[in-house]
């Protein structure tokens, strides 16, 4: 797949952000990226904001601190870090980063202001937060040469909420209009909407998160934030049922005789009506593929898996993944 | 799913979960406030309307409170502008003497109602002028569970309805709707927002060194000041923090009255799970929540159910038979009549990014006799049967963990139905199933 095809998933995408309507997989999914795309020699972070421990839970490891630490081998051999950052945290080195007033953390707290900027104040957490991803994908590796991390993967925030997440830094450049935290906006800003981001979202194949899609692509762009993939999670297999369904099927009864199933009579009925409900589900299902294929971008498609997300589950997602193309050209 | 829970209940040598009766909760006179409870997507939203729908139709005068209700459910009961004022739901049956009202929190309209009837119209209006205000009235976290419980605290004050049915906000977590709007009373009515208005009020030196650090905080979430404390957003927040002044302390004050209210008498929690992990567990929290801070739990919805009504054939059974159909074909016809190519037809099954049509009419292979066609179909419908047999274990072993922790809890099964649920027939649909009627599947 060619990166001019791709226009969000550009040959520099290095920051992928991954949201979706809640419940739909975002957190599963932005894991498995980051395993996907740790080819061998590369390293990946994978970063969340909402202060869940969602990726410790999903790798079975204890709770991350906020500290970027090594968490996982991706099947190409690279290696997967993670980083949950802490808006309190995140607080206190942005304010001895443009105050230097880091040790100012308990008179803060005492009169309650960590508590409005990390709980009640969604834009303030979200400029930190946003902040500190950035800084990570702009960070530098050890020799000054590379980048620190080939490839930055976010669990963000669900689509209500992302393009406002995201565009909180252009609120804030347009208020403060001189000094650093303007400068600081403008910078992350930049990332944000440069090729080198892309915004995934992810979906399921019903009607609400299909329509949330389409208004999240909507709304990123007119925010002019990359859009990348549309990523269907839970793709259920769709059993054979390439036959034609008949209203009634007078010898349904006795070819379930046949197959040596007894109380076939009272079994044609129920299963005859199962069969139908399950055709009304994959003609729903391909309408909602075609509203999908119908925004223009790119669409992947993972499996339900049957036993939920565990840790075999998540590789065998991130297998999958990697039969795409992620970063354009290849 | 009566036999699905027996089985259920025998595999793990406990007694039968208790059922939930909502007809008697919905017609009791006392039962003055019902609220839907659970995490995001659920189903909260469907199940208040459904019962908002049902108590009105069983005679009872109501009003439902939704919350960011789906388009088509919204027009479906007649919702189609944002008003913030409950109106009359016309297609309700009002044969049994009841009456549906509905409404859509509005949240900023709330707030700025809140702010109308708290200050002299001089100083609301400089409230509502003020920028600061209209961004954090519609940007602050808890802004929503603030005002559904302010909306619902107003809905109850009024003597109109005599059942109010609750929606709670899309969130994360249901301990949000009780705890969210505490902490932005808090915030409002708290220290640092006094801190705000200035070192007289923080008093002296040190109150005065304070207050720089609350404005550097601050400064960073409006990124006005950067290092001069004075520009044209400090005067509006202070212009703001002062016309609020007259409104400190009414705020924590409010949330705790509309939370007192949830632990009355009149009131029942409905906690709306789906059969999966995650909004079981959370479902489970906020049942330990509930008891913990006395308020009464009505019982839990597990909504989106898979059903069956040939539960007693199993998935392996199912399987297996197809698999002896399947042989009778491959003998008869020399070949297995499947389209070439597709390796994974042999398993049943296709791999999911293969969605060229598997839809049924899709092959007009002709059939050699009737009964080659009628072998060919039962072993379709047995591989549907197979794979929905499986969808449901997983739901009843997911299910299973919740009852262990909660083996008292009354539960009422929701079938998950075919299509979505978005006009007052599906609405009706769904309020049977919730009496626990409706065509409920059986196969002896
Ligand atoms: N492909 C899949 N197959 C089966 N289960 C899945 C799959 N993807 C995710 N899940 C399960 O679905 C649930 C929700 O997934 P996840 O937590 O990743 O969603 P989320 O969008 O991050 O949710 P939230 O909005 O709460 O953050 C989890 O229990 C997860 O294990
Ligand atoms: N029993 C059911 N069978 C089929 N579809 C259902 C059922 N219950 C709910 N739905 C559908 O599921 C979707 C989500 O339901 P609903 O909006 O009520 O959830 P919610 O808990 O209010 O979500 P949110 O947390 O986003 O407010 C809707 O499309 C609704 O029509
Ligand atoms: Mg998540
Ligand atoms: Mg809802």
């Amino acid at each position: 797949m060619s990166a001019s095809g791709n226009p969000g998933i550009g040959p520099a995408t290095r920051l992928h952000v991954v949201s979706g309507k809640g419940g739909t997989g975002k957190t599963t999914v932005a894991a498995a990226l980051a395993l996907a795309l740790a080819d061998e020699g590369r390293r990946t972070l994978l970063v969340e904001v909402e202060g869940r421990q969602g990726i410790a839970q999903l790798f079975e490891t204890e709770a991350l601190p906020y500290a970027e630490r090594r968490i996982a081998i991706g099947p190409g051999g690279g290696e997967v870090f993670a980083l949950a950052i802490d808006a309190e945290q995140a607080l206190l080195d942005y304010l001895q980063m443009f105050y230097k007033l880091g040790g100012a953390g308990r008179a803060l707290r005492r009169i309650g202001a960590i508590d409005f900027a990390t709980t009640v104040a969604p834009g303030l957490r979200d400029v930190l937060l946003t902040g500190k991803v950035c800084e990570a994908v702009r960070r530098r590796g050890k020799d000054g040469a590379d980048w620190a991390y080939d490839a930055v993967v976010l669990d963000a925030p669900p689509t209500g909420r992302v393009a406002r997440f995201l565009g909180v830094n252009h609120e804030v450049a347009g208020l403060a209009r001189v000094g650093p935290i303007h400068h600081q906006a403008q910078a992350v800003m930049r990332v944000l909407t440069s090729p080198e981001t892309a915004v995934h979202l992810v979906t399921l194949l019903e009607e609400m998160p299909v329509q949330e899609t389409a208004d999240g692509v909507a709304e990123l762009r007119a925010a002019e934030l990359p859009v990348g993939a549309v990523v269907v999670n839970m793709v259920r297999a769709a059993e054979r049922l390439d036959i034609p369904l008949p209203e009634r099927d007078p010898g349904l009864a006795a070819a379930l005789g046949r197959a040596g199933l007894r109380g076939a009579t009272r079994l044609a009925g129920p299963l005859l009506a199962q069969g139908r409900e399950y055709a009304q589900r994959l003609a729903l299902e391909r309408a909602q593929r075609a509203e999908l294929a119908g925004l223009g971008r790119p669409v992947r498609e993972l499996p339900l898996l049957g036993e939920g997300a565990d840790l075999a589950g998540l590789y065998r997602l991130a297998r999958r993944l990697r039969e795409f193309d992620w970063a354009g050209g290849a | 799913m009566d036999d699905a829970m027996n089985e259920g209940a025998r595999e793990t040598g406990q007694a039968p979960v208790p059922a939930l009766a909502v007809d008697p909760l919905l017609d009791d006179p006392s039962v003055r406030i019902v609220v839907c409870c659970g995490s995001g997507g659920v189903g909260k939203t469907t199940t208040a309307a459904a019962l908002g729908l049902r108590a009105a139709e069983r005679g009872r005068r109501a009003v439902v409170l939704t919350i960011d209700p789906a388009r088509r459910l919204a027009q479906s009961m007649g919702l189609t502008e944002l008003d913030n004022v409950p109106r009359p739901v016309p297609g309700a049956d009002r044969s049994a003497g009841g009456e549906l009202f509905a409404m859509m929190l509005d949240m900023k309209r709330t707030f700025d109602e809140i702010v109308e009837a708290h200050s002299d119209p001089a100083r609301a209006r400089a409230i509502l002028d003020n920028p600061f205000y209209q961004s954090l009235s519609a940007g602050f976290a808890g802004t929503q569970e603030y005002m559904a419980m302010e909306k619902l605290g107003q809905l109850a004050a009024r003597d109109t309805w005599d059942l109010i049915v609750v929606d709670t906000p899309p969130s994360r977590s249901a301990l949000d709707f009780l705890d969210a709007p505490q902490r932005l009373g808090s915030f409002l009515d708290g220290r640092f927002i006094r801190v705000l208005m200035g070192p007289a009020k923080a008093g002296g030196r040190a109150g005065r060194k304070v207050m720089s650090l609350g404005m550097a905080g601050l400064s960073l979430f409006t990124g006005t000041l950067g290092k001069v404390l004075g520009t044209a957003l400090l005067r509006d927040v202070q212009t703001f923090v002062a016309a609020m002044d007259t409104m400190f302390g009414g705020f924590r004050a409010r949330a705790d009255a509309t939370y007192r209210l949830l632990q009355a008498g009149g009131t029942a929690f409905l906690v709306v799970a789906a059969p999966e992990r995650d909004a079981l567990r959370e479902a489970a929290y906020f049942v330990d929540r509930l008891k913990a801070d006395r308020m009464p739990l009505a019982g839990l919805v597990l909504n989106r159910v898979g059903t069956s009504a040939a539960s007693r054939l199993s998935a392996e059974r199912a399987l297996a038979a197809a698999e002896v159909l399947d042989a009778k074909n491959l003998a008869s016809n020399g070949i297995v009549d499947h389209p070439a190519g597709d390796d994974a037809s042999r398993s049943g099954r296709r791999s999911p990014e293969d969605h060229s049509p598997a839809a049924p009419g899709g092959s007009d292979a002709p059939a050699k006799t009737g009964d080659d066609a009628s072998d060919r179909l039962a072993a379709a419908l047995l591989r549907v049967h197979a794979e929905r047999m499986r969808q449901l274990a997983r739901e009843e072993r997911t299910r299973a963990r919740f009852t262990a922790l909660h083996p008292e809890v009354p539960v009422v099964e929701v079938p998950a139905l075919p299509g979505d649920v978005h006009d007052l027939a599906g609405l009706r649909a769904i309020g049977e199933r919730l009496a626990g009627r409706g065509d409920q599947p059986t196969f002896a």
